[in-house]
């Protein structure tokens, strides 16, 4: 019995250290500097103070934020446009090739981005895949300047982040219990009705999963903008990793991944909102 | 008419997932530069990339970092989703809430707050910093895996082997680890794809001596398009296409 009672605390001793360690402490140390003053030898100086915070709402580093919350906000509104009906035509999908055509979707989720990125370069550059096709179908006379610009940040992060959004949407669209659709048909409900008041507060927790799975990293993925955009279009997490790496302001580049640590609480404590009603949902439907 | 749209809907999607990384393999066998245009066949940039012992120091230092990072954190993840499923112990919730936030905060979080942890304990950045930190992200994956086929277990088999004398360790040695078999190994999959792809992370906690094969790429993408690279980047995508059907292989077997 002793070497049972040791096994079990072992066990929970050790995830919990390392969870601790390497998990909890690190993102405290990053609150607490987030307080601290910088210093340009010793990175941080033992004051407290609450400067780096009031820094950021300074319009230069307002803008970077608020340019890169719109960049990330329409990411995430097109990976859902373009993500929805894909999830749910493949959900409702009746083929033989439907493992086939999930694993195709599941294979771009487990690729490295970076290699993705690169790998989206050779189409849009200026001899590239897009502007040969375009020229030679006649619709443009000139080939369009799209790498490093926006729009191919843009590009980049649609590409890189809509498996994220998909194989959320999927798994729940697929529990999504058909014989409610044709009970409200059957009521009398037109295809606009069914969806706004039946599939869509259904597939609610999927919405809301894929959104943080797009979101969060849409604000951080600073190596996009880095080989797509030039310089033009910053991201929060370009912002971090120059404040850190380059500018060497610590204090100002934790207060800045406290800000995105924050947005990440506010969407946690939005899709457990919804969960809860959700499961309320599903316990109604089961009587 | 509908069934023609949908159709094309998702075709379309799939060339928008496929059709770069095509491109991609096909001008890696190109014989030529910097062409659109089709040279005929080469391997050259294959070789290339063989002969380069940069290469070979770098790719190394992953293999070890991805192997040892998805080893140790399938360890931890896999007695530790077996703690959260057998026991009630204080801060089990806060640990579930735990592992969930660390598979949603972003990259750049962890990394900048392992940087300041590694700094402050006056660690150097390396190898070892590296490690830690790729165990780290990976353990909630090997959690959220086991975990995942724990809950579909029979709860009976293993009180049944307590009762049969087994002891707490034995019993998960004998019982719990063979049937956990499969999710264990999909947890060290996609561990280890996981840490061999990671970018962001690594890119706060290593250190000048110890270059790491996504840094490399990184610092090779932004010179722009080459043919070498093209290769290394066909080579690292085959790589995670034959974990990803392996993946699927030992997670179709458990349904049977």
């Amino acid at each position: 019995m002793k070497a049972d009672q040791l096994f079990k605390w072992v066990n929970i001793a050790s995830i919990w250290l390392w969870l601790s360690l390497f998990a909890l402490l690190p993102n405290l140390l990053v609150l607490f500097t987030s307080f601290l003053e910088n210093d340009p030898v010793k990175l941080m100086r033992w004051k407290f103070t609450l400067s780096n915070y009031l820094a950021l709402l300074d319009p230069l580093y307002f803008k970077v934020f608020w340019h890169s919350f719109c960049i990330a906000a329409l990411c995430t509104v097109i990976c859902l446009c373009l993500g929805y009906p894909f999830a749910y035509l493949l959900a409702r999908l009746k083929s033989h090739y439907k493992n086939l055509l999930l694993f195709l979707v599941i294979i771009p989720f487990w690729t490295s981005s970076l290699i993705r990125t690169y790998a989206i370069i050779s189409i849009l550059k200026a001899k590239g895949l897009l502007n040969t096709v375009l020229l030679s179908l006649g619709l443009i006379h000139q080939p369009l300047a799209i790498l490093y610009t926006s729009t191919a940040v843009m590009i980049g992060l649609v590409y890189s982040l809509l498996p994220f959004m998909i194989l959320p949407l999927y798994a729940n669209i697929e529990k999504l219990d058909i014989r409610l659709i044709d009970a409200a048909r059957d009521l009398g409900a037109n295809t606009t009705v069914i969806f706004a008041r039946v599939i869509l507060p259904l597939t609610l927790p999927g919405i809301v999963g894929g959104i943080i799975l797009v979101f969060l990293p849409a604000m951080s993925m600073f190596y996009i903008p880095d080989i797509l955009g030039g310089a033009k279009s910053l991201l929060v997490g370009n912002l971090v990793q120059n404040e850190f790496l380059a500018a060497h302001n610590w204090p100002l580049g934790s207060a800045v991944s406290m800000v995105l640590t924050f947005s990440m609480g506010l969407l946690l404590l939005i899709y457990w909102r919804i969960n809860k009603t959700g499961q309320n949902n599903e316990s109604i439907s089961k009587l | 008419m509908n069934r023609l749209v949908s159709f094309s809907y998702l075709t379309a999607i799939y060339c928008f997932f496929y059709l770069p990384i095509i491109i991609l393999v096909i001008y890696s066998f190109n014989n030529s530069s910097y062409s659109l245009l089709w040279h005929g066949f080469t391997l050259d940039w294959y070789k290339q990339l063989g002969d380069d012992v940069d290469l070979a120091t770098v790719a190394l230092h992953s293999l070890e970092v991805s192997v040892l990072a998805a080893t140790l954190a399938t360890l931890i993840g896999t007695l530790a989703a077996t703690c959260l499923y057998r026991h009630t112990f204080f801060g089990k919730n806060l640990l579930h809430g735990l592992m969930f936030v660390l598979i949603v905060s972003p990259d750049i979080v962890m990394g900048v707050s392992l940087l300041i942890l590694f700094f402050l304990i006056n660690m150097q950045l390396g190898f070892w910093s590296l490690l830690f930190s790729h165990i780290t992200f990976c353990i909630p994956f090997v959690v959220v895996t086991v975990f995942s086929r724990l809950t579909g277990l029979d709860k009976n088999i293993f009180e049944a082997a307590r009762d049969l004398g087994a002891s707490e360790f034995m019993s998960f040695r004998r019982v719990l680890v063979p049937m956990l078999w499969p999710a264990i190994v999909a947890g060290w999959l996609l561990s280890f794809t996981l840490s061999l792809d990671d970018v962001i992370i690594s890119f706060f906690v290593t250190g000048p001596d110890f270059q790491i094969l996504p840094l490399y790429i990184y610092s090779l993408v932004r010179l722009g398009l080459k043919p070498e690279l093209n290769a290394l980047c066909s080579v690292m995508f085959a790589i995670t296409l034959f974990i990803v059907v392996i993946f699927q292989f030992v997670l179709r077997k458990k349904e049977v």
